[in-house]
């Protein structure tokens, strides 16, 4: 396998709903260590691209590699597994049960077994304490009783860091967010920005899907555009912000500045 | 007006036998083990207060329900799998113990383990393509599987057709008979108390909250289902191999409507999602289905009334109101 081999390959994802067109034929590339973000306007096909890579939709044509091994069409488990996670954009936690419970499940998982949890060095201590580990490292207090809460009872911000810490507890290589600062307020947004430039400088691969393009763009060092399911441009922020094309498809007719300063 | 309302408060004793600080008295000991003493002993009593051998007989019939209902509220209520196939494990699990008591003369206690295993596997290995089924959709599937079966057999005279298997070796007597089935039903009653809070426990729970959840962590729902099917199809088919024993016949009775239907209101009575509460529920219902007895056809009317009366008075079940009141204590206080 040679250096510069992308960690996730896209290539010609087509997904149909009956007869609308989702996905057309879209490919792009995550190297290693990248946060790639991708934008778009709403019904552009974002989270499709996400439930194509992760497995939980199968995709109509085309061809998704991790590492130069073909994952397309196998079940999300086993996507899981090799270590490609997900958040999801409406949260999906265990809602009955506490929050430090909530990580004993994935922590169950035969990924976490072999590898031990986030910081694990392949060998899994308690579940609840490894469990409650991941909440203090994600920014749950561990003196508080927060992680001890049932997770119905928790306010949206924990809840998209209970996401996030779902996946941490598989040792992932590449975490797809769904949307993690979509709902929160800007200050549950200001201290949510560094935990995914820790999970870069972890070496986790981190695609982002975000409407919050000021924070996204702060972390982001590539993004790529979306739109009516097709691939508008992919580059680094820059050149992305500078596009005549996103400006017309994803900012309209408002000046690029104005919007960015009201995001 | 002086606007009131009622408080509910954990009682100290709760809290204080939370944990291992419930070892450093009696009284906050005996407030942990009291009440499932009370169960076991009471068990294990009952068939020396039954008055005459209609009366034993009709306890190792309850107990087999109450094993019945214990699977399905194992299902129903940590897996999210509703099965309406009570019927199909009996069935299973009695023809399996049948057929090895004649052809191969072997012991009841020999037969049984092997049923339960065996059936339980069959049971599985038959349910499996219904797995990633939910809701309404598993239930109406696994009511059709009884059905199917017993039509099977009619129709292809297998394992003696209409006549069914007779002569099946009973237990050696009433005694072992009852204290087996008895000790199968607390066995089985502890053991999934106990299995449902260990991990393997939480993912359960976790594929009923949220299984898309449980896929993003990496683990397969349909093998968690399976296991979780296994167990709850080890229980029905235990009973209907005791089935088999007690009644030394196996026929497509075995597959009745009743085996699948009492569970259910057993569990609806003694409270979904606590374990005991259906056990419980199966000792209360099948005992005033037969008090019932003597008034014919009516009996289904005053059995539906009292039904009826749990559902609509007590719908949440003994278990759980029981349990509140156990730990908790209300008072009104003023607002």
């Amino acid at each position: 396998m040679s250096e510069d081999q992308p960690i996730l390959q896209v290539k010609e994802v087509t997904k149909a709903f009956g007869g609308i067109l989702a996905l057309n034929r879209i490919s792009f590339d995550v190297h290693e260590g990248d946060v790639l973000g991708i934008i778009g306007p709403n019904g552009s096909g974002k989270t499709t691209v996400v439930n194509c890579i992760t497995g939980f939709i199968k995709m109509s044509s085309g061809k998704v590699y991790f590492r130069g091994k073909d994952i397309s069409g196998k079940p999300p488990h086993k996507i899981a597994d090799m270590g490609v996670t997900r958040t999801f954009q409406i949260m999906r936690p265990y809602y009955s049960l506490p929050a430090y419970k909530n990580l004993v499940i994935p922590l169950f998982s035969p990924r976490a077994k072999r590898t031990g949890g986030w910081r694990g060095g392949g060998k899994l201590g308690d579940r609840n304490t490894v469990g409650i580990d991941i909440l203090e490292e994600i920014g749950f207090e561990r003196d508080s009783y927060v992680p001890y809460k049932t997770a119905s009872t928790l306010p949206t911000g924990y809840l998209k860091r209970l996401e996030l810490a779902r996946c941490l507890a598989l040792k992932p290589e590449v975490i797809l967010c769904d949307e993690v600062f979509s709902g929160l307020s800007m200050s549950e947004i200001a201290s949510m920005v560094p935990l995914i430039e820790r999970l870069q400088m972890d070496g986790i691969t981190v695609v982002m899907i975000e409407h919050r393009l000021r924070e996204l763009f702060r972390v982001a060092n590539r993004v790529l555009v979306m739109n009516f399911g097709e691939k508008l441009i992919e580059g680094t922020p820059d050149e992305v912000m500078a596009n005549e094309k996103v400006k017309e498809a994803y900012f309209g007719s408002e000046d690029v500045e104005e919007v960015m300063t009201h995001a | 007006m002086e606007q009131r309302r009622k408080e509910r408060l954990d009682r100290g004793v709760k809290v204080r036998s939370d944990g291992l600080y419930a070892l450093m008295s009696w009284r906050e000991l005996s407030y942990l083990t009291l009440p499932r003493l009370v169960l076991i002993l009471g068990i294990i009593v009952l068939p020396f207060v039954m008055p005459n051998m209609y009366w034993q007989r009709v306890i190792s019939i309850v107990c087999i329900y109450a094993l019945l209902a214990l699977s399905f509220d194992f299902l129903a209520h940590f897996l999210g799998l509703v099965s309406l196939g009570g019927a199909f494990l009996i069935g299973v699990g009695g023809y399996i113990s049948a057929i090895l008591n004649t052809t191969f003369g072997l012991s009841p206690f020999v037969t049984i383990p092997i049923a339960t295993i065996v059936g339980a596997a069959v049971c599985t290995l038959l349910l499996f393509p219904c797995l990633p089924l939910r809701g309404v959709y598993f239930a109406i599937v696994t009511l059709m599987y009884p059905l199917a079966l017993k039509r099977v057999i009619e129709a292809l005279d297998l394992f003696g057709g209409t006549n069914g298997i007779l002569g099946v070796d009973s237990f050696p007597n009433s005694w072992v008979e009852q204290y087996f089935v008895i000790a199968m039903v607390l066995l089985f009653l502890f053991g999934t108390r106990r299995l449902v809070n260990t991990d393997l426990g939480l993912v359960f729970r976790a594929v009923k909250d949220n299984d898309q959840a449980v896929k993003a962590s990496g683990m397969s729902i349909t093998y968690y289902k399976a296991i979780a099917v296994f167990i709850a199809s080890g229980m029905g088919c235990l009973g209907g191999a005791c089935i088999v024993h007690i009644f030394m016949w196996s026929g497509i009775s075995l597959f009745a409507l009743d085996f699948s239907i009492i569970p259910i209101a057993a569990t609806v009575i003694g409270g979904g999602g606590t374990l005991v509460g259906p056990v419980l529920g199966a000792f209360i219902l099948v005992p005033i289905s037969e008090l019932l007895r003597e008034f014919g056809t009516l009996r289904i009317v005053f059995y539906s009334l009292a039904l009826m009366a749990f559902i609509v008075f007590r719908s949440e079940g003994i278990m759980v109101y029981g349990e509140r009141k156990y730990h908790q204590f209300e008072r009104w206080v003023k607002v």
